[in-house]
């Protein structure tokens, strides 16, 4: 039977692990350059294996998009294991810094409250702003930045979306993908 | 024990029992090139023209021979003149390593003289790029490299050494490790150690699926792709064929994978594909793809391609399953290996019916009335008088279908075209590397007069190493497929294809010190070739045709498999 694809766009979520070599990460991506397609986040971060990074890229696409996208990485010599995440299966988070606009006491007052109720933390103060770190999802994010923007904000630093599969399961896991896709790229 | 550093690359090339590089030397590959002099009574340099012409004439040597082919180009403009050889090499998976070298540590990053970004320009071309800055990592980059071009899907890579790795005072530690053995050291150990060190065999279940499907089937038909030819799969795929009694269509990189004159042959399929294979593939319940990629000159409209049959690939690349079409059924290996699987476990099977609906299509296209030399005169006539197993080497265009469609191609390495990138100036230097490989063979090289002009400098190269290659000239005075095209599908608007000018090639290839002919007529055409066979150097012969003959049959870009827009 051939497969079928949803063709509706949404979100994915693409966990590649790769060997730490220099311009893998351009490498990789590359692939969506070539496409035309727009990473909407990508995060590279060291894993507890050595030379061993973990890139998570977060796009905007078709299922056969994906999928596609999903082949070419996996063919790359220095990548290990690529898995297409969601929502379902993966929790997603992201860390923000969001410096705020707090000239006066009350506003400080307020926008202290805010953090509170969003269990986001302070971590700088000065005379006319503070700085608040946020730890969730993206939504959780975006609801924070909409409350604080009417005290104006100066600006934003987002580590993008970091992923991990929930339970038992994990991007190490054999399969047999992976091993068809040893046999291209395979060295002996 | 301890040796210079550029001494450990030429050892490097040995344990990969490399005897032949091409290339051209400059600048920052000086220290490289003064190491090969110590080297020369054991690996022989093919000095071309041009960097260009040394990238073919390796991508030539790796198809024809079935080794991988070894490149040298200096920094800056040496390596970027390899790109159009490395992307060539690339879409036709060819293996070939590249070795370039670049600036000093000191200078690298500050546009010094020749300095280019080659493993980054190379970086969506190749398989692999290599940046090497510790001469110490020299073995282990060599020996990852030449594995990494000729296993799995082959293909080319580039390492690309600091001038200051290849110092002379510069020494590393160095043992010789045959190739056989590479594996069970450095980073090949550690490429390899998921792998148990033992090559992985196609899943099971998979073939035994497809068995069960071939024997539901009436109407099978096989595709013979590129990857049967690399994979040196003709035997395997040949009695796979003559098991299932099914017609056989051959892809333009397929050329030499199964016997062009066999009875179940259909001949090449897709845009200048034979009626007998278009309509198969229209028609067939099971389509059988081995090791072919339906790019779209096979697969013209994805959408209808073989919409009545279920189709199964075959393929050492998984990413290739469900690119471009998307199939019912596929099965990851080599292509040698899968069929081996398959052939233990088929019975003969016989669709007399089938065949006779199919094979009588494949009777030629009349070609249209002309009282000058044609296109199929030309070659009929290097038929008759070539040997069976000359080597073809083409460049692009209508010649290169011409030739296709006539000659049959019956081992794998035996027709050297650019199928996948299509690049015109390909062939002559294609063909001097297939004759340093195959110095045995009669090597041809057709060539159209557009095509000829890219490249035509290689004929200082012909005639240096005194390599007895024919050059056949379908010089119709236009760039004829882009002419076809401007005809059939621009009003004849033929803007910029007519080649109303030189060179006089008869007299160019006296210029280079070879022999040239200018033929018109049929009767000058066999004087001529029979002269060029027995001259012992090269040779150019210069077919004067009508600059209207058009590649027969055609389907447009696009457009449904049947719907021929010439018969």
């Amino acid at each position: 039977m051939k497969r079928e694809f949803d063709t509706q766009k949404k979100e994915y979520t693409l966990s590649i692990l790769v060997q730490d070599i220099p311009g893998v990460l351009s490498q990789v991506a590359r692939l969506f350059s070539r496409k035309g397609y727009n990473i909407e986040s990508i995060v590279s971060g060291e894993t507890d294996k050595p030379n061993v990074t973990r890139i998570t890229i977060v796009l905007l696409a078709d299922e056969l998009m994906i999928d596609q996208i999903a082949a070419q990485c996996r063919k790359l010599i220095p990548v290990l294991a690529v898995k297409i995440l969601d929502e379902g299966t993966s929790i997603q988070r992201e860390f923000s810094l969001i410096k705020v606009c707090a000239a006066d006491r009350n506003a400080r007052d307020e926008v202290i409250q805010m953090a509170n109720i969003f269990r986001a933390k302070i971590i700088d103060v000065s005379r006319e702003t503070l700085t608040v770190a946020i730890f969730g999802d993206k939504e959780k994010t975006a609801a924070l930045t909409g409350m604080l923007a009417d005290f104006g904000i100066l600006e934003i630093a987002k580590t993008g979306t970091i992923a991990i599969e929930r339970g038992r399961s994990t991007i190490y896991d054999d399969n047999k993908l992976k091993e068809e896709y040893n046999y291209g790229k395979n060295v002996l | 024990m301890k040796i210079r550093a550029t001494a450990a690359i030429m050892e490097c090339l040995l344990e990969q029992e490399v005897d032949t590089v091409f290339g051209y030397p400059g600048g920052t590959i000086l220290n490289l090139y003064d190491e090969l002099y110590n080297y020369k009574d054991k690996i022989q340099h093919i000095l071309t023209s041009h960097e260009q012409g040394a990238s073919h004439a390796a991508d030539g040597y790796a198809r024809s021979t079935g080794k991988v082919g070894v490149c040298f180009a200096t920094s800056g403009p040496g390596a970027t003149n390899l790109v159009t050889g490395i992307a060539t090499a690339y879409m036709d998976s060819s293996p070939i390593v590249f070795i370039t070298c670049n600036v000093t540590e000191q200078t690298l990053g500050k546009d010094a003289f020749q300095e280019v970004d080659i493993t980054g320009i190379a970086m969506p071309i190749t398989k692999a790029t290599y940046l090497v800055r510790d001469a110490q990592t020299i073995p282990d980059v060599m020996r990852q490299a030449f594995a990494v071009a000729a296993t799995g899907r082959p293909g080319p890579v580039v390492i690309d050494f600091l001038k200051n790795v290849t110092f002379p005072n510069v020494e590393i530690d160095y043992e010789f490790v045959p190739w056989t053995e590479n594996r069970k050291c450095g980073s090949l150990q550690s490429l390899a150690g998921s792998h148990d060190l033992k090559a992985p065999e196609p899943n099971i279940e998979d073939i035994d699926t497809l068995v069960g499907m071939i024997a539901q089937s009436e109407r099978p038909l096989l595709i013979c792709g590129g990857g049967v030819v690399r994979g040196r799969a003709d035997a395997e795929f040949r009695t796979f064929a003559e098991k299932l009694d099914a017609p056989v269509a051959i892809t333009v990189m397929g050329g030499g994978g199964f016997p062009g004159g066999h009875p179940l042959t259909t001949g090449m399929i897709g845009m200048h594909g034979s009626q007998a294979s278009n309509v198969a593939c229209n028609e067939c319940d099971l389509l059988i793809a081995v090791g072919c990629r339906f790019s779209d000159r096979v697969a013209l409209k994805p959408d209808s391609f073989a919409s009545q049959a279920r189709i199964v690939h075959i393929d050492i690349d998984r990413s290739e399953i469900d690119k471009n079409v998307l199939t019912d059924h596929h099965i990851i290996g080599s292509a040698r290996r899968v069929l081996e699987s398959l052939n233990e476990r088929l019975p003969q099977y016989s669709h007399p019916d089938w065949k006779e609906k199919i094979l009588p299509l494949r009777e030629p296209s009349v070609p249209r009335q002309s009282e000058q030399l044609t296109p199929k005169q030309v070659l009929e006539t290097i038929r008759k008088l070539a040997p069976q197993d000359t080597i073809v080497a083409t460049d692009v265009g209508q010649h290169q279908m011409w030739s296709i469609q006539h000659f049959h191609f019956d081992y794998p390495g035996q027709l050297l075209t650019s199928g996948g990138f299509g690049t015109m100036g390909f062939g002559l230097g294609a063909a001097i590397g297939a004759k340093v490989g195959n110095p045995d063979k009669l090597v041809l090289h057709t060539t159209g007069d557009g095509c000829f002009r890219m490249n035509c400098h290689e004929l200082a190269t012909v005639e240096h190493y005194r390599l007895p290659i024919i050059t056949v000239v379908f010089n119709n005075g236009t760039l004829g497929m882009v002419r076809q095209w401007q005809h059939l599908i621009y009003h004849e608007r033929y803007s910029e294809t007519t080649l109303d000018r030189g060179p006089d090639f008869v007299k160019l290839a006296e210029a280079y010190g070879l022999k040239g002919f200018r033929v018109t007529t049929m009767a000058e055409m066999e004087n001529a070739f029979q002269a060029a066979l027995k001259a012992g150097r090269g040779c150019v012969i210069d077919c004067v045709l009508d600059m209207d003959e058009m590649v027969r049959p055609m389907v447009a870009g696009g457009a449904h498999i049947t719907d021929f827009l010439l018969k």
